[in-house]
């Protein structure tokens, strides 16, 4: 069975604080929930289907569905890959409108991280120790120098450069100073990247995504259900989702990222190719995030990623794969420190022409919506999604 | 077996989490031993230690003594640190399991890819001492 043009992201929304002191989390959530249902043209009762991940407060699923006051769902689902979940979801609610499960699918994301430094929140588990943690947890390993061991072991083995890396910040920057609600809206050239401070070698601070609170939410529904909406139908063709760590430590490879498995089986399931794709969402923690996601989805080869994004190859009408034309996680938002449900927000708005006019890909009917949550220098998730504007 | 406390890249380790499965490890690193765990069936020697092998799920695996000898695969210098900067990174033993760790007796600007390095024991906070590497 194929989820291939089984279901529809007929409502989206980014919520616009980036900096939230006078709310809490669930009414984050809940706030994102209206937002997204108001962009479909469905009430909170129309919800039979309801998905969220490590973010989601209390017991997850179950107390965020009692507070917003969800009462007709049939079929949740709360799986946990880190940043990515969201795009995870994407798949999994197409998954479940095509059986029949539920016809319009809640996806929501939401935290402060900004107000309570360090709570994001990875999920599950019941407060037992990962694993792991006894031989990892104890070398201060974070997201800045598990990322920046995968910069460092890709300029020894490509020869990427900092300057080609910087490039992906600076085609971020351009995008975002044209969103009123983005973190960081100054343009930034290659020189200001590369002259900001070292955070953890190779990466420096312009290097690294924004820390801001908001969220955001998605409704997915059935054909049918699209149909009686009044808004640009963005069709689901195709899904893929990889998860990816060390294995045991045996060739260990910190230049490739889960995206060589999920692009493939979503790109399969769509019957499209990178070469088809305008307008490309990819997660970006990180600068070296892009890089390495961009080669492992096949935009270029292998090693090539540095050369690819160089000289505003990624600038919407500029280069030739616009990417993250809010701004992204570098300039525009990475709520709660996770990015995936803004990489298909965004997807979502160039797909139906609602991009801002500086930065909209004309004709923009095919788009992919990319993301890896974890790290990707210790365990990760990759989760890909390909979407259609239906004509 | 306790790293000098003038050696600016040693930062403050927490106690490692021990449970059943790991509590052999942490009994010779007491005794400044570096235990690698293979299994019987496969042959495959894996890291972190688990009962159960990752690559054939055998149960039959065993504990070995490793000299903790390898090369630096990569590496990271952090910057944002409230304790001074810290090396992190993996080392790809002889035995051929990559290992996540800190690295020692090196200033910053010395460490490289492929560098050969040699484990050590560091005392921690109100635990057992951990691996961390330092040049050979």
């Amino acid at each position: 069975m194929s989820i291939k043009g089984k279901a529809y992201i007929m409502g989206a929304f980014e919520h616009p604080l980036r900096d939230a002191p006078d709310k809490t989390t669930p009414q984050l959530h809940a706030e994102c929930a209206r937002g997204a249902l108001a962009d479909a043209g469905l009430t909170k009762d129309d919800i039979d289907g309801y998905f969220c991940a490590g973010d989601a407060p209390g017991f997850g699923a179950l107390s965020m569905i009692d507070y917003m006051g969800l009462k007709n769902v049939r079929h949740l689902d709360s799986t946990e890959t880190g940043g990515s979940s969201y795009i995870v979801h994407v798949g999994h609610a197409a998954e479940a409108i095509a059986a029949g499960k539920c016809s319009v699918a809640l996806i929501t994301l939401a935290g402060r991280p900004r107000q309570a430094r360090g709570a994001g929140g990875r999920g599950g588990g019941f407060g037992e120790p990962a694993p792991e943690a006894g031989f990892e947890n104890i070398y201060g390993g974070s997201t800045h120098n598990t990322y920046g061991m995968c910069a460092m072991r890709h300029m020894y083995e490509y020869g990427t450069t900092s300057e080609q890396l910087a490039w992906i910040k600076v085609a971020a920057s351009h995008h975002a100073q044209w969103n009123e609600h983005a973190f960081l809206r100054d343009v930034v050239t290659v020189e200001d990247v590369i002259s900001s401070r070292m955070i953890s070698d190779p990466l420096h601070l312009l290097d690294c995504c924004v820390v801001t609170d908001g969220g955001g939410a998605l409704i997915v529904t059935s054909p049918e259900i699209a149909r009686s909406l009044n808004r640009p139908k963005v069709r689901v063709m195709g899904a893929g989702e990889a998860p990816k760590g060390p294995r045991g430590g045996l060739d260990l490879d910190l230049t490739h990222s889960g995206a060589v498995w999920s692009g493939p089986k979503a790109f399969g399931e769509a019957g499209v190719t990178p070469a088809d794709i305008k307008y490309a969402s990819i997660y970006d923690s990180f600068t070296i995030t892009v890089l390495m996601q961009i080669e492992d989805l096949g935009f270029c080869a292998k090693g090539e990623g540095g050369r690819f994004v160089s000289d505003g190859n990624l600038i919407s009408g500029v280069g030739k794969l616009p990417f993250n034309t809010d701004g992204g996680g570098l300039c525009n938002n990475h709520p709660t420190n996770r990015g995936g449900i803004t990489k298909v927000i965004e997807a979502v708005r160039q797909l139906r022409g609602e991009a801002h006019p500086k930065v909209q890909v004309p004709n923009c009917d095919l788009a992919i919506a990319h993301g890896t949550g974890g790290s990707l220098g210790t365990r990760h998730g990759s989760a890909t999604v390909i979407l259609e504007r239906e004509a | 077996m306790s790293e000098a406390s003038n050696d600016p890249m040693v930062r403050p380790i927490p106690a490692p989490v021990v449970n059943l499965e790991t509590q052999a490890f942490w009994d010779a690193a007491r005794e400044g031993r570096f235990l690698i765990k293979r299994c019987v069936d496969c042959g495959k020697a894996h890291w972190y230690p688990r009962a159960i092998c990752p690559y054939c799920a055998s149960g039959e695996t065993v504990w070995e003594e490793s000299p903790g000898e390898g090369a630096i695969y990569t590496y990271s210098v952090m910057r944002r640190s409230q304790t001074g900067p810290y090396a992190i990174g993996y080392v790809t033993l002889d035995e051929g399991p990559a290992v996540l760790t800190n690295f020692l007796g090196v200033p910053p600007d010395a460490l490289s890819i492929g560098l050969r390095v040699k484990v050590r024991f560091q005392d921690t906070d109100g635990g057992p001492p951990v691996p961390v590497f330092a040049p050979i």
